[in-house]
């Protein structure tokens, strides 16, 4: 049984919002990550959607940019327990990215500069769930929070919401990415406290 | 069939505080007694769990700044870090009597043995002193006249950790010649400038390389890396420098 | 640059690690499956700040390890490292 530390109470503040079970509420923004912070010029940045043998879609910065987007206003779930409320981001829809795009492929596997992948149904990503993310608090994404761009996933865990995207390639079948090869859940709803794989 | 099971090989244990003594403004060296200590080498670490009634628990490592001595009893120097979650508690809140878990001692690499008769090189960039102690108090422990150097770069003099015990260890015959530096404000009559430390400091200030020395480097990233390239641009074998990186901001974590 | 350096090194990974392996990590010698770099654990470029351990090769980058505790078991992928290398125990002083 675990020593209780007289006077010990964290870094958490109480909560009166609703959080998914298990997570505390966090004012900073915790900074995560499983490699160094890549440093991706604009020039050569690029976003493509490939189904594993052609590319079916490529955009570079420019053209990336001159999509329609929007702000969304949302609230972060991380795995390792902080929440964050009420963070303001501006992105391209993936149902703008997805527009035009005929594929009876289910599942897709976002890959981000590095080596850092995380899988998600097709249709998680559709119906105004995800974007593709490039402001933060009104200011240009910063590359230590997935600047130039990352994906923006908010009803799932904050790791499937790959920092410094660049692609992803449509599967047929459900493959585990980089954590969810590790024990993690390969859907991770954290209102259902999805966090951990069950075998 | 019972899957395999985890085992506790380094469990935690109970530590009550002893005693307390502020080093700076902002760092303090607890002394612990530890159940069923078994002993540590300099330069191993422990890991400290602190857990709050609702069962939500935080775990930062600490190197230990003692010398290893048989009492069951050991020291730690925690820097307070202005966002810490941990190291505000520990420099802040802990009494004597307070109860703590750790787990230790960690590590094999790291480490300086009292039977290393070869000169050694120690190089601590602010808190990356604790580490660096132990091996000084080790050394002196242990009677032995292994030659020792420390490089201790510092940003001000109010950081220093031990000001007392490394002034009175310089002053001593067969003792620890100690170099330091200050990287933002200097002593009065202080003759180097204040700035990171750098080849011209290395050539002076740090065991040549043909003497084959064993180097430890410790402090935050940034700095270990700075360091050791130093090193090696001096001559220095890239097996013969062992390093312990704290974070960014000096927490080990 | 002086951009801030976001990882540690194997030492940090030690007392997680030491729920598995019955010797010392940081002292074992590791070669890297991606570049074939000899390096001491101890030297490996650790990330903790994440839902696990990740170690990479001090050199290229490549992953040696990953680890996560999760719900008290261990997830443990060592497929980064093409051996691990681990000498036998040094006999540990006995305290003064």
């Amino acid at each position: 049984m675990a020593v209780i530390s007289r006077g010990f109470s964290g870094r958490r503040t109480p909560a009166d919002a609703k959080l998914p079970p298990g997570q505390y509420l966090t004012t900073d923004f915790p900074v995560l990550s499983a490699g160094p912070t890549p440093h991706i010029s604009l020039d050569r940045w690029e976003l493509t959607i490939d189904d594993g043998s052609n590319v079916l879609k490529r955009w570079d910065w420019k053209s990336f940019r001159e999509l329609p987007s929007e702000t969304i206003t949302t609230d972060l779930h991380c795995v390792t327990r902080w929440s964050k409320l009420g963070t303001s981001w501006e992105g391209v829809s993936l149902d703008v990215l997805l527009a035009d795009l005929k594929t009876d492929l289910p599942y897709a596997m976002f890959r981000s500069y590095g080596d850092y992948t995380t899988n998600l149904p097709l249709k998680d990503v559709m119906n105004k769930q995800a974007w593709i993310a490039f402001k933060y608090a009104g200011a240009d994404l910063e590359p230590e929070h997935g600047g130039p761009a990352r994906l923006l996933v908010p009803h799932l865990y904050l790791w499937k919401s790959a920092k410094w995207v660049t692609g992803m390639t449509l599967m047929p079948h459900d493959k585990p990415g980089f954590w969810e090869n590790l024990g993690y859940h390969i859907y991770g709803d954290p209102w259902q406290e999805q966090r951990y794989s069950n075998e | 069939m019972a899957g395999t099971a985890v085992l506790e090989r380094v469990t935690w244990r109970a530590a009550n505080v002893v005693a307390v003594r502020d080093e700076t403004a902002t760092a303090r060296t607890l002394a612990l007694a530890v159940c069923d200590w078994p002993g540590h080498v300099a330069g191993q670490h422990v890991d400290v769990r602190l857990t709050a009634p609702d069962g939500y628990s935080a775990v930062r490592s600490y190197s230990i700044a003692s010398a290893p001595i048989s009492d069951g009893r050991i020291e730690i120097t925690v820097e307070r870090l202005p966002n810490g979650e941990v190291s505000p508690y520990l420099t802040q809140e802990v009494m004597v009597g307070d109860e703590l878990e750790l787990r230790g001692p960690i590590g094999g690499w790291f480490v300086w043995r009292r039977d290393q008769t070869e000169p050694i090189q120690l190089l601590a960039g602010g808190s990356g002193i604790v580490p660096l102690m132990a091996m000084i108090r080790s050394r002196r422990s242990a009677g032995s006249s292994a030659p020792f150097r420390l490089l201790y770069s510092v940003r001000e003099p109010e950081k220093v950790f031990y000001r007392d015990e490394l002034r009175t260890l310089s002053n001593q015959g067969d003792s620890v010649v100690i170099t330091y530096a200050y990287t933002r404000v200097t002593p009065n009559d202080w003759r180097r400038p204040a700035g990171r430390i750098d080849a011209p400091l290395i050539a002076t200030g740090t065991w040549p390389s043909t003497l084959r020395p064993t180097s430890y480097v410790c402090g935050p990233t940034s700095f270990v890396e700075h360091a050791t390239d130093l090193l090696i641009a001096a001559g220095h074998d890239r097996e013969r420098i062992r390093t312990e990186r704290f974070g960014a901001t000096g927490e080990r974590k | 640059m002086n951009a801030p350096m976001n990882y540690l090194d194997g030492n940090a990974a030690a007392g997680e690690l030491s729920r598995v392996f019955a010797v010392d990590i940081t002292s074992a010698k590791g070669q890297c499956a991606n570049c074939g770099a000899k390096r001491r654990f101890a030297e490996a470029h650790l990330y903790s700040h994440c839902p696990g351990l990740v170690a990479r090769c001090a050199l290229c980058g490549h992953v040696l390890l990953r680890f996560a505790n999760v719900r008290g078991r261990v997830f443990l992928d060592l497929s980064g490292m093409t051996y691990l290398r681990v000498d036998a125990p040094k006999q540990e002083e006995a305290p003064v």
